[in-house]
């Protein structure tokens, strides 16, 4: 067994896998070489258009802490959808294409009740209490969705070749989409402008002395640093949209690693058999694994229909797109992983466009190039390992 | 009435028909054996009592209830605890969570609590190991777990599919002690053996499966002394 001798350079870090690493070399084929030299020429690429941005000069201090800060809110948006792609993927081996449809069902529902609420003045009135009956409404309704094509459209597909599945569910994300359009039209709702003041003390000079407008409030802020002005445009719902993001993956994190269910959980993930021999009903922690997926990506679609003030039958498709990528950036299965790519694409969207000087409609392109040279360099994602015979 | 019976049980791999008309019956407080060469059907038999690989045809009854049909989790609610083949361990879970998981069907918490420090006097070397993953146990360790994570189901009767498989002569002989150990403090133990000469000297009874088939069954004295046996399992001379 040649396996058994000690490796040399086994004492790096886990993520080099050097062994890994010589294996690849001795069965490099051309593909390899030619996938490699496009990882290597867009890496140069890069790199360039950085040392560029700087020797013009072009690239404020100003611009990168406004995407910073704005690559924030679209991180936890990000990250919590690319949740429910992982938690799906790490019981199931199945990726779950029609989850941004889960996420565009829930925003779409609750909107139908903000907008009830906003007519009947209770929005105005109670802010606060019917900003969490939309959120329940809107992970709610995401729940039921996923829930049921859990049941009908995965289960009976359970045990079929792993395409099977995931060709339905392409199908179920189209159904989805049509469903809502024939439902309710094609046009986009608006979300209303809610107000939810707070802390009056702390900011009397706000809003008329009513404090800090939480969800649609903008703000200059004007500061120096490192001997430049900075001059802000500042929105307190970012803020608030990464502290929700933030209790809720405390949350999931709580519910995986302390309940009975979430052990259960990741029991059923390691092997559904002998989970079933624990007297686990393997069938209930699915539902569960989809319905927790589907309450994050819920509340994550209210976030964001409150921050853009859209919802369309279409809305989940480049979300959705996203978060997977931020997904497997992390390394498909691995909840940490999820996160850190979630937070990771969003940075990245948008800070690389002004870095590159390249124009910020360019950020998808940014976006999926970094999704093929993860692949190319780690094609396990970030905190991915690799996987098992079994499950491969 | 038997506390486990099974009458010609059929199970089927796809085409592949593995059990073809299996009988064994295990009493209260016996321990009884499933010898047999590889692939001969015991841990398949293992499996269907439990409802992982349903029977086609046949029936099996728990103190006279059929569970047939039954879902797997819920013969292990009704007493039906297996350690499996291989160990089987969650290998991310810590070893009081893979001890917790056996105890998944109670809610008890004063008795899952007792029992989960009856398997630490038990296998004292888990409870020095208590947050450690399952994965990062040696193999002997996971048989221990795998045993007690079964008992942790407060099971009427213990299915144990090859529990020497792998380990050192010593530790077999620790594990057969253990086997017997918990026997006389009153759990029905239906025991799948390669090692037929140990698994003979601690049971009361036994079945010799051959490719699906019972091809002899009795008391386990009786079938050491069995040629056939003899040549077959036990290695002929010894
Ligand atoms: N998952 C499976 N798919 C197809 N055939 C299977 C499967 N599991 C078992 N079999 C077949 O069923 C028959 C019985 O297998 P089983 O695992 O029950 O044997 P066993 O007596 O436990 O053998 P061993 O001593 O090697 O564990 C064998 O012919 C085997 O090839
Ligand atoms: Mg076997």
């Amino acid at each position: 067994m040649n396996d058994a001798q000690p490796q040399p350079g086994s004492r790096l870090p886990a993520f080099i896998n050097v062994r890994a690493l010589e294996r690849r070399w001795r069965r490099l084929s051309v593909t390899d070489l030619v996938v490699w030299g496009i990882g290597v020429v867009l890496l140069l690429f890069v790199f360039w258009r950085i040392v560029l941005t700087f020797g013009q000069g072009a690239y404020t201090l100003e611009s990168f802490i406004k995407n910073v800060i704005f690559g924030l809110a679209q991180g936890s948006i990000y990250a919590l959808i690319a949740l429910g792609y992982t938690l799906v993927y790490g019981i199931l081996f199945m990726i779950n294409f029609a989850h941004g449809e889960v996420f565009m069902s829930g925003t779409y529902i609750g909107f139908f009740v903000i907008a009830a609420m906003e007519e009947s003045g209770f929005l105005a009135e109670q802010t606060l209490l019917a900003l969490l009956i939309v959120f329940a409404v809107g992970m709610l309704s995401s729940m039921a969705v996923a829930v049921t094509l859990e049941r009908i459209a995965y289960r009976p597909l359970r045990k079929a070749p792993r395409l099977v599945p995931l060709i339905t569910a392409i199908g179920a994300s189209i159904f989805l989409q049509q469903a809502f359009r024939g439902l309710f039209g094609s046009s986009t709702k608006v979300y209303p402008h809610v107000h939810l003041y707070a802390l009056p003390q702390l900011f009397p000079q706000l809003e008329d002395g009513k404090g800090m407008d939480l969800i649609s409030g903008k703000y200059d802020v004007q500061f120096a640093l490192l001997g430049n002005d900075v001059n802000l445009v500042v929105q307190p719902f970012i803020f608030v949209i990464f502290i929700v993001a933030l209790l809720m993956m405390a949350g999931l994190y709580w519910y995986v690693q302390r309940t009975k269910a979430g052990k259960a959980m990741r029991a059923v993930a390691e092997d559904k058999d002998t989970a079933a021999l624990m007297g686990i009903n393997v069938d209930r922690v699915i539902v569960n694994t989809f319905a927790v997926g589907a309450a994050l990506a819920g509340a994550a679609g209210v976030l964001f229909a409150l921050y853009t003030y859209q919802v369309t039958h279409t809305m989940g498709f480049i979300p959705g797109l996203k978060a997977f990528t931020a997904a497997v950036l992390g390394g498909i299965g691995n909840i940490p992983g999820a996160m850190f790519g979630g937070f990771a694409l969003g940075f990245t969207e948008s800070v690389a466009p002004g870095l590159l000087s390249i124009p910020h409609q360019l950020k998808d392109v940014v976006a999926f190039s970094m999704l093929v040279l993860i692949l190319i360099f780690r094609p396990t994602g970030i905190f991915g390992e690799v996987l098992s015979e079994k499950k491969a | 009435m038997a506390l486990l019976e099974a009458k010609d049980i059929h199970t089927y791999y796809g085409k592949i028909h593995a059990l073809k008309g299996i009988s064994i019956t295990v009493e209260e407080g016996e321990i009884v054996t499933l010898i047999g060469a590889n692939g001969a059907g015991k841990s398949t038999t293992l499996n269907t009592i439990c409802g992982i690989t349903p029977a086609a045809e046949g029936q099996i009854t728990l103190g006279g209830k059929d569970i047939t049909r039954t879902r797997p989790h819920e013969i292990v609610a009704l007493g039906v605890g297996q350690a499996p083949e291989g160990r089987k361990i969650f290998t991310r879970l810590t070893v009081t969570e893979n001890l917790e998981m056996g105890a998944y069907a109670r809610s008890d918490e004063d008795g899952i609590k007792r029992d989960m420090e009856y398997v630490f006097t038990l296998f004292p070397r888990l409870k020095e190991r208590e947050r450690q993953l399952g994965g990062t146990l040696s193999g002997g360790e996971q048989q221990m777990l795998a045993i007690s994570r079964a008992l942790m189901a407060h099971p009427r009767i213990l299915l144990l599919d090859e529990p020497s498989m792998g380990l050192a002569p010593l530790l077999v002989q620790d594990i057969f002690h253990t086997i017997e150990e918990l026997n006389q403090a009153g759990t029905t133990i239906l025991l799948v053996e390669q090692n037929a000469r140990m698994a003979l000297g601690v049971a009361d009874r036994g079945y010799v499966l051959q490719t699906g088939a019972v091809v002899l069954a009795d008391r386990a004295e009786a079938l050491r002394q069995n040629e056939m046996v003899q040549k077959a399992y036990l290695g002929g001379a010894h």
